[in-house]
Formats: C-alpha cells, sequence, structure tokens
C-alpha cells in the first residue's frame, strides 16, 4: 500500500489521468445511482405491493377527500368509491388520472407522484369500503401464453369500436376519447378491463374471463411491436389519416402538376 | 355557331394564322389579319347568321391576342442550354430510379427471414420499389414537359372552326335520300309488315325485364325476424359463453350472441341481425316503463344494428350512458330505452326482452318484436 499511493502520486500528471479520473468518477456516480435509486421495472415485476389501510386512509384524506368526501361516499364532485376495489385506485392513480387536475369532459393521464407503497396503501383503505375487484396479481396479467389470434377476434367484437383496429384510440361524444393503448402496462389494461374507468364499461371476470383478457393484452402487445409492411403505418388511425394523406398529397401533387403544366414557361 | 366565330380572333380567315416569334412586326401582323379576317370576309356563316356575328362585333371590341412573350430559352442560349441540362437531368434521375427498383428488387429478399423481421424487409422493399418506380416514370414525363415546355416552340397558332352545318345541297340531298327510301320500303303501305315488326319489337323489352328476377329472391321474413326465440340463451361473443345475470357488475357491457347460431343455414347473415347488446344500468336509473318490464335487474339488451343505415353501435360510454353509433354519430339514451338524442337515426334501437332460466342464465324472452335495423320498403 505504502507503494502504491507515491507510485499513482508520481503519475498524477500523466495526460491520460483526467480522462481516467472522469472515467471512474462517472463509473462510481452510475454505480450509486443504481444501488440506491428506486428502480421501477423491478417493483413492477415484484408484483402488487401488501398496503397498510391506516397510511391509506391518511393519504386518501389528504389527497383524495375534498372531491369523493371523507368517508368516500362521494360528492357532486366525484363518485363513491365504496366498491370500486384496489383495481380501480391502482389504475386511476398509477397512471395518473387521480388525483384529477381538474373536472372535466375527460381525465387524462399524467405523471404519477405516489410511490408504489403509497398507492399500495390507499387501494387498501379503498377496498375495505366494500367489495370491488383486486389489484391483478403478476400472474394474472401473464400474457406469455395467450392466444394472440383468439386475443383479436375478442378485441375486435368488443374493444375496436372504441380504441381502433389497432388499439390507436378513438373519439367519443363531447370532447372525451378512448386514449391509445399503445405503450400501456398489461397491468393497467387489465385493470381498465375489470374496472371500467371513466367512459369505458366494465368487462368483469365472469364475461370476460381472465384468459381472453391476457389474450386481449397478448394481441395488443402483438400489434402495437408489429413492423408496418406498408412501410408507413401513419397512426394506425386508419381510414382518417390514410384519406387525409391521399387527398391532401396525392390530389394535392396531381393539381400541383396540373397548375405547372398549364404555367407558361419562362 | 356565329358566337364562336367570335371569340376566335381570326376565325374568319380561311388559312391559318402562324405568328413568327422571330419577327419584331408578329405583334401588328396579328392585329392586322384579325381585323381584315374579322369584318371583312363574314363568308363562313352563309345562312345569314353572319349578321348576328357582325353585331357583336360591333358591340365589343376584339381584343386579339395577347402579345407574344419570349422565353429565356428563346433569347439566351445559355439558357436554352440550361433547360437542355435540367431535361436530361430529369430523364437521368429517371434511369436511377430504374435502376433503384432493380436494386431493391433484387437486394431485399423478404422471404428470407421470418415473423417482425420479414415484415420489416417487405415495409422497406415496399418503400424502395415504390420510390424507384415513382421516380422512372414521373421523371420521364416531368423531362418530356419540361423539354416541351422550354425548348419546343411556343408560337401561338390560331385555327379556324369550320362550320358544322352542312350547306343547303347536301342538306337537300339527305332529305331526299331518305324520303326515296322510305318510299321504297313501302311501310305506309304494306300494313302486315309494319304491324308484325312492333309485335316483334314490343316483347323484346320483356327481356331487359326479366334478369331482374336473377338479383336474387325476395327478402320474405328475413328482413323481420331474427334467430332470437324465446328462452335462446345469450352467449358472449365471440367466446360463446352462457351468461348468468348474478354474475354481470353494474356499468358492464357484453356483445352477445342467441344460442345455436352456428346450426342456422347462414350463420354469417344470421349472426349480423341477431347482434346485440347487454348493458347492465342500475335498476333506478331505468326512465321507461317498457325497458324496465323487459330487463332483469338493470339489465337491458338491444340491438346493435344502427336503425339509420345498419353499423354496428358500440360505443357506449358508460358515465353518460349514452351508446354512439361510430358512422353517422347517431346518440342514442340507453335509459330513455334508446331514444335517439342526436344524428341523423330516426327510431330508437329495439329491445329485446329477456328473462332468466332456471338454471340463472340469461335468455331471450321472445325475438325482437319490430325488424331491427335501418328503414326498408315495406316496413311501414
Amino acid at each position: 500500500m505504502g507503494s502504491v499511493l507515491p507510485a499513482l502520486s508520481r503519475r498524477r500528471r500523466h495526460r491520460f489521468a483526467p480522462v481516467l479520473l472522469l472515467l471512474l468518477a462517472l463509473g462510481a456516480t452510475g454505480g450509486a445511482y443504481a444501488a440506491f435509486a428506486p428502480t421501477p421495472q423491478a417493483q413492477a415485476s415484484s408484483g402488487p405491493v401488501s398496503g397498510s389501510v391506516d397510511e391509506g386512509r391518511a393519504l386518501f384524506l389528504k389527497n383524495c377527500s375534498s372531491c369523493h368526501g371523507l368517508n368516500a361516499e362521494g360528492t357532486t364532485e366525484g363518485p363513491t368509491l365504496v366498491g370500486v376495489g384496489a383495481a380501480a385506485v391502482d389504475f386511476q392513480v398509477s397512471t395518473g388520472r387521480m388525483p384529477a387536475a381538474r373536472l372535466g369532459q375527460q381525465i387524462e393521464k399524467k405523471r404519477n407522484y405516489f410511490s408504489e407503497q403509497e398507492i399500495a396503501d390507499m387501494a387498501a383503505y379503498v377496498a375495505t369500503l366494500g367489495p370491488g375487484p383486486a389489484i391483478p396479481s403478476d400472474e394474472d396479467v401473464d400474457y406469455s401464453d395467450a392466444d394472440v389470434a383468439r386475443g383479436g377476434e375478442i378485441y375486435r367484437t368488443n374493444c375496436s369500436m372504441c380504441h381502433n383496429y389497432a388499439g390507436s384510440g378513438g373519439a367519443l361524444t363531447q370532447g372525451k376519447f378512448a386514449p391509445s393503448l399503445n405503450g400501456v402496462t398489461p397491468r393497467h389494461m387489465y385493470e381498465a378491463m375489470l374496472t371500467g374507468p371513466q367512459s369505458m364499461p366494465v368487462f368483469g371476470d365472469n364475461t370476460m374471463k381472465p384468459q381472453d383478457k391476457r389474450d386481449i393484452i397478448a394481441f395488443l402487445k402483438t400489434t402495437s411491436e408489429e413492423p408496418s409492411p406498408g412501410g408507413a403505418r401513419l397512426g394506425k388511425l386508419g381510414p382518417v389519416t390514410e384519406g387525409g394523406i391521399g387527398w391532401l398529397v396525392g390530389l394535392g401533387g396531381l393539381i400541383a402538376c396540373a397548375v405547372w403544366l398549364g404555367a407558361k414557361a419562362r | 355557331m356565329s358566337d364562336q366565330r367570335y371569340t376566335g380572333p381570326t376565325g374568319a380567315s380561311a388559312d391559318d394564322e402562324r405568328i413568327q416569334p422571330g419577327s419584331g412586326e408578329g405583334r401588328a401582323d396579328v392585329q392586322d389579319t384579325d381585323a381584315g379576317a374579322g369584318h371583312g370576309a363574314p363568308s363562313v356563316a352563309p345562312d345569314g347568321h353572319g349578321t348576328r356575328g357582325a353585331e357583336l362585333e360591333q358591340r365589343y371590341t376584339n381584343p386579339g391576342l395577347a402579345p407574344h412573350v419570349y422565353r429565356r430559352s428563346d433569347v439566351d442560349p445559355k439558357a436554352a442550354q440550361r433547360r437542355e441540362r435540367e431535361v436530361a437531368a430529369l430523364f437521368g434521375l429517371s434511369t436511377l430510379g430504374t435502376l433503384l427498383f432493380i436494386v431493391a428488387y433484387f437486394a431485399i429478399r423478404p422471404t428470407d427471414f421470418e415473423g417482425n423481421e420479414m415484415l420489416e424487409r417487405v415495409g422497406l422493399s415496399t418503400k424502395l420499389l415504390g420510390v424507384g418506380l415513382g421516380l422512372a416514370l414521373f421523371c420521364i414525363g416531368a423531362g418530356a414537359i419540361h423539354w416541351a415546355k422550354t425548348l419546343m416552340p411556343d408560337d401561338e397558332i390560331a385555327e379556324p372552326r369550320k362550320p358544322m352545318r352542312s350547306n343547303d345541297e347536301d342538306r337537300a340531298a339527305a332529305v331526299a335520300a331518305l324520303k326515296e327510301g322510305a318510299a321504297g320500303a313501302g311501310l305506309g303501305r304494306r300494313k302486315l309488315i309494319r304491324n308484325s315488326l312492333l309485335g316483334a319489337l314490343a316483347p323484346l323489352g320483356l327481356l331487359a325485364i326479366l334478369p331482374l328476377r336473377d338479383l336474387g329472391p325476395l327478402p320474405g321474413g328475413s328482413l323481420t325476424g331474427t334467430w332470437w326465440k324465446p328462452g335462446r340463451r345469450l352467449l358472449t361473443d365471440p367466446t360463446g359463453q352462457p351468461i348468468k345475470a348474478a354474475d354481470i357488475p353494474i356499468g358492464t357491457v357484453i356483445h352477445v350472441q342467441p344460442e345455436g347460431i352456428e346450426e342456422s343455414e347462414h350463420p354469417l347473415d344470421e349472426r349480423a341481425k341477431a347482434t346485440t347488446l347487454v348493458i347492465r344500468l342500475e335498476p333506478g336509473e331505468i326512465k321507461d316503463k317498457k325497458q324496465r318490464d323487459w330487463s332483469v335487474d338493470g339489465i337491458v339488451a338491444y340491438s346493435k344494428i344502427c336503425t339509420h343505415v345498419g353499423c354496428p353501435v358500440g360505443l357506449y360510454e358508460q358515465q353518460t350512458h349514452h351508446l354512439l353509433c361510430p358512422c353517422h354519430q347517431s346518440t342514442f339514451d340507453v335509459t330513455r330505452d334508446c331514444a335517439v338524442i342526436f344524428g341523423p337515426a330516426a327510431r330508437p334501437l329495439p329491445q329485446l326482452p329477456l328473462a332468466v332460466d332456471d338454471e340463472g342464465y340469461l335468455v331471450s324472452r321472445d325475438d325482437y318484436q319490430e325488424p331491427i335495423g335501418p328503414s326498408f320498403w315495406e316496413r311501414g
């Protein structure tokens, strides 16, 4: 040890020393971050966290009760949460839809500021208010051996009229819309089907079996990862963008050609 | 005819007037020729229409041709060379497009891959083939047009229209020939031939009407009845599960088909007619008495076929209880017996009367009580 330090000190003015030092510093920072930072993926795959009802009630009173009432009985601003179940809380809070920034036709997803534990606490509290769907487990949402083709069939009959044939979302009435399903986690898809958030109807486990739901998720994941054989997917919105491009670019180009044909050369 | 003569600046001139771009007096020539021809030689209208043409020419001054504008390539040999190179470049680009097509055709072989990788190659191949073919075809056309517009002669040329009317001699001869032919055929005299010919021609019309029969059988009762019969279970579509009334949470939507529909003669036709939407409302939310009578604990069933033009009405908003048709935005209020609250649909959606069988499964109490879907002639 005694001989190492003087050796290092002799080379401290070597021209590669700053580079080495920088790499060491970056490595140390990165390593420390990886060791101490919360890892969302790891937590997501570890399954639903068990929550504490008391903590959840405290969080509920602070964040939710102004609209949903002190006992979650509902007010004119927000519906009752009795019987909505833990799945509804997990979906609404972890997608950032709740707490709502403002009331409107549709409450949109935004950044979620609660930790997994806090969401689990609130879910546990709401679950004590009345029987409702629980947060699906990792096995529930594991679509690895689901039937993609069957999922597509179920999806097209039950979901595609609002969410578009490829899950790109679509318009409803008066500014409401069915959101895009691309990039939505399997658990959130499952919870949405189970609880029917906002305008969406409920697809309970008795009428749409858990296997049906997994098939749908598998279909959506497959179709969103599929490359576009036509070259450009144009948002996968179907005739709206395709027609728009056809009319504007195609016909516009033809008109431009016609104008050029008729214009006098200079 | 005389109008056309008027609009053509040199309409009466017998010869084509070619305006020489090279001569400095081209413009003046046009004016002279025009004036001389327009007023001095009304010979094209031998039947007296010429007077009207002359009248028009008195009321309006003939604007003549706009002055000829020389292109840069007409006056500047350097510009002409530049244009020439542009045309050649366009043709060259076309050749490149063809080469791109050929290279892409042989270089990208999607069938050597599988799954998503194959689809990616298909996409790349589509794009490159399209760009290559597009360049190859478009640039040939664009080059040819650029060539014609900038380098080929662009002198204004006036060609008089020929009068449409034949001269009196020809007209008289044609009438005489017709009359002679009619007299020779003797249609007026030979009544037997005339009548039998009429008898042959009249039934020919039947031949035009008869094939209409082959447009298909008359619809019969197929427009009024569906596969729903008393006691048929509601099965989830497409998974085919029977539904227990007690198992449905409030706010649920289920797309259903009647049981046994696959055994019908035309299952696809029957499915298209029988497709039905089951919705569970809070029983207190139902405002219509008939609707409540035909429901089971707030579970109602309505035809999914829009009464406007028959699109599937599938967009149910759980909070407003509005059912929206995606085609023309007809909106139905499910709490008020699917009354139309917006859009072009003229009638509420037909309701399917529901009941529960001994085992607690949802069944239809009867078929739809009115024809489902859009209006038709005999619907009344």
